[in-house]
Formats: structure tokens, sequence, C-alpha cells
């Protein structure tokens, strides 16, 4: 049994003959937030659908090395990916939710994983979950309206309840903020901050300060390779590699 | 110091503005004007349509009053000759009601028998099925022939007529008279939507009812038969199946499949469905099978466009909270692809209720010698017509009768499709939704 909660080992991803992702060793404790930065088109986001087999569904890609979960491969032929991203749920880079009521987005995972037996356990999950992600004064009254009528900020927010409403581990997010104005931006920042006491929380972000901001870990990549990663104040202010320096400067990516 | 720019006005449109606009104006010209001749050759199409099929919809009958005591009854049924009795008795009420009437024309038996078919058997079989009708009086509607009904739709003139067996120049007058006092009338003709096909030289007895429903079982076949096999293909395909050189072979040859001439279809069905496989032929059962070979294709590409058309976020949201890859589907890119899918389906539908070409060839011309309804009862697999197999046969007849039930069975047949068009841009609305 590992002391962390995911750890990577010399992880390589191929799509096609595209090598993307180079010999990367990531050990992602639990209760924390990492962060992933890099330039566009460095692996980050890659990297991180290893994590639940995200990468699964597109069919040139293939992934090699260990990614333990609590010191289980996740790769392994026995592990089916299903429960696999019950455990580390995901949200997206843009708001997806389902085109149905704000109930039904947060109660789909709940009920396909049985997590209620009755409406009234159902009913409280997604009370806490949208609680949770800070949803629930603005959306209490409206529960039943379509999720897809929410603005920008709160369907991130919603997709957020939805992840956390199946109890997941670990919770990885690919730039969750990207398409939000600053003031939605600062609220899901606080959300992930607040997470963090219940489950280790993988971001990708394309904004330093954010890392600097939300995370005690942060990794750098750049072309595939992990250049750095460590505590997130030494990263930022006294970071070993050349090139981490000059990325952060804003010299590079 | 660089040049200062020479001041031009916005308001004088320079040459390529100029040119450009010209150019935009043109294009929109040409689109007006193509709008304009597709709704010319419409107009045109619909006004000939309903010109030439509307008659079809009316029939033109002898009114005549009958009263048959019991013992004309029996009488007639113990003579040899048990119709020409039945046409005297027919001959007297009619010179009666004349009298009563006060319409004075000079006829015989011969005339009112060129002008009506055989009165007789018309009549004693209405009183051989309906016993109580007799000493009652009884109100017939008698079918003109072909001709004379040819004469009140102005098809058939004194110029044209040439005297014959069939009509003389002469019953024309009787039937001006007969017609003024009110005994020779149009009406509504119900048996056309509900009767079966007649014979040859009965144009005026045709009716388009029994093609109609083996048109309706048919469709009922391929419904049930292409819609889940349709979708469960396009959902493989497009969800599971993995990307190689077998499924892109898959995928070529269906879209190939839509393009084979439907005719192809009907002898593909003629080798495997009658003559392989001994299914009946002229069959509901067997058009419908054929029918569903031919609109599979249609239905796969359309699903499969549809399922393409649901974002791949909605997949990804379903996969990352741990819903399985069926889940997915059938939760939420299945419902969101629906009004696509049932918009193709039905448009493949309409399409094979109006291919005619292989039904021709699996002898979906059956000639069904029953009524209204027993051929409801009939089913799958008894012999039957379907609605454009019947419209070429008519088409294909000697009399010029047939001609206008032609017409007519085109008028229903596009009353289906418009119904069918109108149900698709109804499920369309109802399960479209937005995100």
């Amino acid at each position: 049994m590992s002391d962390y909660k995911i750890s990577a080992k010399d992880v390589q991803v191929y799509y096609g003959d595209n090598h993307a992702i180079k010999d990367v060793n990531v050990d992602i404790e639990d209760k924390t937030v990492t962060a992933f930065i890099g330039p566009s088109g460095c692996g980050k986001s890659t990297f991180l659908r290893c994590l639940n087999r995200m990468n699964d569904t597109i069919d040139i890609c293939r992934v090699q090395g260990n990614i333990l979960l609590d010191g289980e491969d996740i790769y392994d032929p026995a592990v089916d990916p299903v429960q696999l991203r019950a455990k580390v749920g995901m949200v997206f880079q843009k708001p997806n939710p389902f085109p149905k009521s704000i109930y039904d987005n947060v109660a789909y995972g709940p009920k396909i994983h049985g997590l209620a037996r009755n409406k009234a356990e159902l009913d409280e999950i997604v009370e806490q979950s949208l609680r949770k992600a800070a949803l629930w004064s603005e959306a209490k009254d409206r529960l039943h309206a379509p999720g897809t009528g929410l603005s920008g900020g709160q369907q991130q927010r919603l997709c957020i309840a939805r992840a956390i409403a199946t109890a997941p581990e670990v919770l990885l997010m690919d730039e969750p903020c990207s398409a939000l104005d600053p003031i939605a931006t600062a609220q899901v920042e606080e959300l992930i901050d607040e997470l963090r006491q219940s489950f280790s929380v993988v971001i990708v972000t394309h904004s330093m300060q954010q890392a600097a901001r939300v995370s005690q870990k942060t990794a750098f990549f750049h072309l595939g390779n992990l250049v750095e990663f460590g505590e997130t104040d030494k990263i930022f202010t006294n970071p070993e590699d050349p090139r981490t320096e000059s990325y952060i400067s804003g010299r590079i990516g | 110091m660089t040049d200062t720019p020479k001041f031009t006005s916005l308001k004088v449109q320079d040459p390529r503005t100029k040119k450009r606009n010209a150019a935009e104006k043109r294009f929109r010209a040409y689109g007006v004007v193509a709008i304009a001749i597709g709704a010319l050759f419409l107009a045109a199409l619909t006004f000939t349509i309903l010109k030439s099929g509307l008659p079809a919809f009316t029939q033109y009958v002898m009114k005549l009053e009958v009263t048959l005591s019991q013992e004309q009854f029996d009488d007639a049924e113990s003579q040899l000759l048990k119709t020409a009795v039945y046409r005297d008795i027919f001959v007297d009420n009619f010179s009666q009601q004349l009298d009563a009437q006060g319409v004075d024309v000079a006829y015989d038996a011969a005339a009112l028998e060129r002008m009506l078919g055989k009165v007789g058997g018309d009549i004693r079989a209405h009183y051989r099925e309906n016993p109580n009708d007799i000493g009652e009086p009884t109100t017939f509607y008698l079918q003109l022939s072909s001709r004379v009904e040819g004469y009140f739709r102005g098809r058939v003139t004194r110029d044209t007529l040439v005297d014959s067996r069939f009509l003389e120049k002469a019953d024309l007058d009787i039937a001006d008279v007969l017609h003024d006092a009110g005994l020779m009338t149009g009406r509504f003709n119900w048996s056309f939507l509900t009767g079966k096909d007649s014979g040859v030289d009965n144009p005026g007895g045709a009716g388009i009812g029994a093609s109609v429903i083996g048109s309706v079982f048919m469709m009922l076949v391929v419904l049930f038969l292409s819609l889940p096999i349709g979708v469960a293909a396009s959902i493989y395909l497009e969800e599971f199946a993995p990307k190689n050189r077998f499924t892109d072979l898959v995928e070529v040859n269906i879209s190939n499949l839509a393009a084979v001439p439907s005719i192809v279809f009907g002898i593909l069905g003629l080798s495997v469905f009658i003559q392989f496989m001994h299914l009946p032929q002229s069959a509901p059962l067997v058009g419908g099978l054929v029918l569903t070979l031919m609109t599979l294709p249609t239905i796969i590409i359309s699903t499969r466009a549809s399922l393409k058309s649901v974002p791949p976020s909605i997949r990804d949201a379903a996969l990352g909270i741990g819903a399985s890859k069926m889940q997915s589907v059938t939760h939420h890119v299945l419902p969101l692809a629906m009004p696509g899918i049932l918009t193709g389906t039905i448009i493949g539908l309409a399409q094979a209720l109006g291919e005619t070409a292989p039904l021709l060839l699996i002898g979906m011309v059956g000639f069904v010698a029953r009524e209204f309804p027993e051929g409801v009862v009939s089913g799958f697999m008894d012999p039957n017509s379907a609605m454009p197999a019947q419209i070429y046969t008519w088409a294909a007849r000697a009399d010029v009768g047939f001609y206008e039930k032609a017409w007519g069975g085109i008028i229903v047949l596009l009353v289906f499709l418009l119904l069918m068009n109108a149900i698709a841009i109804l499920l369309r609305k109802k399960f479209e939704r937005r995100w």
C-alpha cells in the first residue's frame, strides 16, 4: 500500500505514432490540490485523462507504464473503467450539463451507482452536492428547470456538483475555469479549496495565478515531459529547472 | 512624415465595392428565380393532380325508389331467368316514377341496360341480402356505365361517341332528361375509398381501399423490422464498433445500398423470399420485407447522422461520472438523437410507401375480391395490392375511366404522404431539446 492516493510510474502515452507523454512519474497525495501547468499541447490534459482512463474512448491512444490508485494498477485488465470512474470523477473544460433538469443532472450519478435507496436519500444527496458546489442557494427554487438554462459559471458548478454526487475519492478538473468570467472563476476556486477537505483534487490550468492560488503541489509539463514537480510555493518562487523558470516568468509557452 | 492618405468619401462606392454588391444582388436574384420556378412547377402539378383526380371521388348514379312485394320476390325467385324478371320490375318502377314526376321521355329496356348495366342482378342481390326490405320502398343508387359517366364529366360528347352496343347517341338524350329530372345525379364516391379493384370493364366500381390496407400492412412490417434493426445497427457502428478496415467496408456498402435502384431489391425479394423461402406471392409480408431491405440504409444513414450530431461532451460527461458506455448511449445520446432518428425513419417509410417497381416484381398487384372490413382481417399473408402498384395497374388499363381512378389514387397516396410528414414534424417538435 503506497502512501499516495495516486502514483504514476514511467507513464508513456502514444497517439498513433506520436509519443505524447514521456516517462512521467507523479505522486498525488490525498486531500491535496495538485495543479498541472504547462504550455498548450504539452500533454497535461492527456495525462489527466489517463488517471480515470477517459483516454480509452480514443481508439488510437495507447498508455504504458503504471498508474496506481491506492496501490492498485488502474490499467490492470481486471479493472473495469466504469468502476474506476465512479471513484475518480471528472469535470471538463467546457460546462457540459445534460439537457435535463438541475435535479436530474445531479441525481444521475447516484442513480446509476445505486447510492440512494429511496427518493428522500436521493434528495439529500442532491442537496448536499449542490451545497458543496455552492449552487444550492441559486438552484433550490428551480431544481426542475433545465440545467442548460443556467449561466456559464453556474453550469460549471452544476457539473462539479454532478461529479461530487457520486462520492468520488479523486476529482479531476480539466481547465474548469477557462470558459468562465473572473467572478465565476473565483467562486469555483473557492469551491476547489473546500473540496480539498473531502478528497484529492487534480486540476489542469493555463493560468499560473490560479495554480498558485489553489494548489499545494504543482507539476510543470513541457513537450510531453514532466519537467518539475513539487510544492507549489517552491515551483513558483525557486524553480530548479531553467525551463520552469522561463515558463512562469512568461518567456516561453 | 509620410504622405497623408487621399480623402475618400464613404458615401461614394469604389469600383470593387460596386462589383461585389452587384454580384451579391445577382446571386440573390438567381435564388428568387429558382424558388419561383419551383413554386410554379409545384402549383402546376397540384392543379393537374386535383383536376384529373377529383372526379374519381364522385360517382354518377341513378336514384330510384323500388317497392318489391313478397309475392313478386317469390315469383321472381321461382322463374328460370331470375334477373330478367327483376329487370322488368325495375323498368316498371322506373316508368311509374317518371309518370309521377311528369317526365316525358321515350326509352326502352335495352337503352336502360346500356346506361346502367345489368340492373336486374344488382336488385336481386340486394333483396337476397336484405330480405327485410321486401315490401318496403327501397332507394337504389345504381352505378352508371363509364360512358354515361364520361358524358356527364365532359369526356364523352355526341361528336366523339360512336353508336355501339355499349352506348348510342340517342341514349344521351335520355340521360339529359333524367339528369334534369334529378334521377341521375353525382354524389361522393365512398366505394372508391373503401372498395377493391374491379374488373377491366368496370372502372366505376374500382376502389383503392383494399390496396390502402395492403400498404398499411406493408408499412407495419417495414416499421417493426427496419426501425429496431436500423437503430441497433447504427448505434453499434457509431458508438461501439472499432474503426478498422472491416467497419469502413460496411460503412461504404451501406451508402452504396442506399443508392441501389429499387427494382434490384424487387428481384432480390422475388428470388429469396418467394422462390427460395416459398413465402406466398403478392403478400404484404413479402412486400414489407423487400421494402425493409430498401429502407434500412436510409434509416441507418440518418440515425448515424443524428447520433454524430450529439455533442461528444455529453458522452464525456456521462462517462466521467462512471456511466457505462451503454448507459451513456441509452440515457443521453439516444434521447438527444431521437428527433433525427424518427424523422429519418418516417422519411424512409414515406419513400417505401410510394415505391412501385419492387412490388411489381413480387406480384403485389393481386386482384383482391374482398371488401373493406374483411380485407383487414385477411392480414399479412393474403394476396393484396398496394397503393402505388394499384395506381400503376389502373394507369395501364384501356378504359379511360381508369385514368381518373389512377389520378384519384395518387391524391389518396399524397394525402398519406402528407400525413406521415406531418407526423414527422410533430415528433420532431415534441422530442427536440435545446442545450
